[in-house]
């Protein structure tokens, strides 16, 4: 019992003077201590007598623990540690929600132009019984993964196939779900030379009038138009821990403070966490994640994000088509005014 | 201990003596020549020794597009509010200050109809001197207007792109005028009312990936940059020197990206050319809604 009560003073002490933890490790490492300590409080409750004394200390220990547990939930979490948490290489990416949200997943490859690209995937799914098209950015863990998915970097034809994957959901009329994990389109030689631009802006478009029913959830990085270019959606959803922006935090604080050190100061300043987001009315959702991430457990983060898909398909499928299309169209065309002066 | 020593006294470099040539010339980055700045207007602000398209702010722009200059200006007044009062080695709100000052404009798009070779038009033009002509809040509003306007009226629609992009101090405000924009011209095009897209130097970002890239003709001028990412940034990546002529007018062309190079001073009668196969009123066979 003693050594218990050590620990977790250590742990607070070390949580009051640090705030939530100034980097990604410290708060991994104070996750991790937590848990030991439940499991050492959770034997001791099993193994004790029960007499009032040792009861009180436990629940005592207890109180403590949640304290701590609240203290470092998300909601403190700034701008950059978002970022961090976004970008954490144990979040979970897209085919580990397929795999728990999904079944029958039965994927669709290439652009008919040019290549298949692996940094965005396609395919046919169920969802809770329902036939239903998925498209979203994969990101890789080991290195040789992340090299063959371009670290979630799409080229033009990862756009291309995109929007092909679409407009047969659009043709057999089954809904569409967008997931969004990228740090941006691929900035190289040949994404230019076979237009990027282009793939983007035409997707832009065509999702604006696509005529099946649209749920994208930003679960990780939401890169600038990358990101956008398969986020036109009756529903736009964002993970609690993920951010969404017009361009990197390093890339800002490179641009406009021209000191890419400055990224936390930029992150904060251009607003991208969900609540920002929220705030700004760019997005209709938020979807919550587990205590400490969704990388801290993967099951609870996919059942989360199941529920909320659920909920947001059920309320599109009330209206008609072109009733939605025509919503769709009005929430982007009022979306970001933020100007005065009329003439 | 000097030999000779200056007499008492600074110089006098104050006086009505100096000339002032500053401004009255010009110097041609590509082909080093010095030109005299009148030659250089009058030749549509085109080298005219090698035919280097010099950028031109967006009032010139119209000058050179519509009839006799003539024109009526909307949405004229919409300002940035500042969302997210952002702030980086400068205020947002001062830059704003400092580019209204200079240019004269409350943003940097100037939506104009007037007349193209008799032919009434909505012309939106960038003006690159504006933040680097960059998209926020308001260019994606008065953008959009001018597609609503082009829509309503079946009217065509030009729009000259000149920007760096998407304006980073309004954040992912500005991202959304991309998805803004992009939903209009899905209705303009339902519409079948005609878009050209003029792109000039520079256009990048999100605007080459938004509307500049959407028109039903994407036209460029000669050696104007334009891409999705920056040169330095693809540099960056790579980590190898671009090829000589990287995301040139040119070099898009080549690769299927534009419709077409077109030549400042055929530029009007370009576009003229494709509003009048465009035009519905000729078509036979198929009625055109009002």
């Amino acid at each position: 019992m003693a050594g218990t009560e050590l620990l977790l003073s250590m742990v607070e002490a070390r949580l009051a003077r640090n705030g939530d933890g100034s980097n990604m490790e410290s708060r991994d490492k104070t996750h991790q201590e937590l848990e030991k300590i439940e499991k050492q409080v959770a034997r001791m409750q099993q193994a004790a007598a029960p007499d009032e004394n040792t009861q009180r200390e436990i629940r005592l220990l207890n109180d403590r623990l949640q304290a701590l547990r609240k203290d470092m939930s998300s909601s403190h979490y700034k701008a950059w540690e978002k970022t961090e948490l976004a970008r954490h290489p144990q979040r979970p990416y897209l085919l580990d929600y397929i795999e728990r949200i999904f079944t029958d997943w039965s994927e669709i490859h290439g652009d008919r132009g040019f290549a298949d690209d692996p940094a965005i995937i396609g395919g046919m799914a169920r969802f809770h019984g329902e036939e239903v098209m998925i498209v979203g950015h994969q990101k890789a863990r080991d290195t040789k993964q992340k090299v063959y998915r371009n670290f979630g970097m799409p080229n033009p034809e990862g756009y291309r196939k995109a929007m092909r994957v679409m407009k047969i959901a659009e043709k057999f009329g089954r809904p569409l779900f967008s997931f969004v994990d990228t740090p941006g389109a691929y900035p190289g030689l040949g994404a230019e030379e076979r237009g990027q631009a282009e793939a983007i802006a035409h997707n832009l478009r065509e999702m604006a009038r696509l005529q099946i029913p649209i749920v994208t959830t930003i679960t990780g990085e939401g890169g600038s138009g990358g990101a956008l270019a398969i986020a036109i959606a009756d529903r736009v959803l964002m993970m609690e821990n993920s951010i969404y922006s017009v361009i990197s935090p390093e890339g800002c604080a490179s641009i406009m403070w021209r000191d890419p050190t400055k990224k936390a100061l930029a992150a904060q300043a251009m607003r991208i966490t969900a609540e920002d987001l929220k705030e700004l009315g760019c997005i209709d959702g938020i979807v919550p994640e587990p205590e400490g991430g969704a990388h801290v457990d993967h099951e609870a983060a996919a059942a989360l994000l199941d529920s909320s898909l659920q909920k947001h398909l059920a309320e599109l499928k009330k209206g008609t088509i072109k009733e939605m299309v025509g919503t769709r169209y009005t929430k982007f065309r009022n979306m970001a005014q933020f100007f005065t002066g009329e003439d | 201990m000097t030999w000779f020593k200056r007499q008492a006294g600074e110089l006098d470099t104050s006086g009505e003596r100096k000339v002032r040539t500053e401004g009255l010339w010009v110097k041609c980055d590509t082909c080093r020549q010095i030109i005299w700045k009148k030659d250089l207007e009058e030749n549509l602000n085109v080298c005219p020794k090698c035919d280097r398209h010099f950028r031109i702010d967006a009032r010139t722009r119209l000058a050179q597009l519509l009839d006799d200059n003539e024109y009526e200006v909307s949405d004229s007044n919409l300002t940035s509010t500042d969302p997210l009062k952002f702030v980086d080695l400068k205020a947002y709100s001062a830059r704003l200050k400092q580019a209204q000052a200079d240019t004269g404009l409350k943003d940097a798009v100037i939506n104009a109809r007037g007349r193209l070779n008799g032919r009434t038009v909505v012309v939106s033009s960038m003006e690159y001197a504006f933040i680097g002509g960059s998209m926020g809040a308001v260019v994606g509003e008065a953008i959009t207007r001018a597609i609503e306007q082009a829509t309503e009226t079946r009217v065509p629609i030009v729009i000259v792109s000149a920007s760096g992009g998407a304006r980073m101090m309004e954040g992912v405000i500005s991202l959304m005028q991309l998805a803004k924009i992009s939903a209009a011209l899905a209705c303009l095009d339902e519409a079948r009312v005609p878009f050209i897209s003029i792109l000039t130097d520079p256009t990048t970002g999100g605007v080459t990936a938004s509307f500049a890239m959407l028109g039903d003709l994407n036209i460029a001028e000669p050696g104007a940059l334009i891409g999705f990412a920056g040169p330095r940034v693809i540099e960056q990546t790579i980590r190898q020197k671009l090829p000589q002529g990287f995301q040139r007018s040119e070099f898009l062309l080549e690769h299927g990206m534009l419709d077409a190079v077109v030549h400042r001073r055929q530029l009007k009668s370009y576009i003229s050319r494709a509003l009048e196969f465009m035009d519905q009123s000729s078509v036979v066979g198929r009625q055109t809604s009002a």
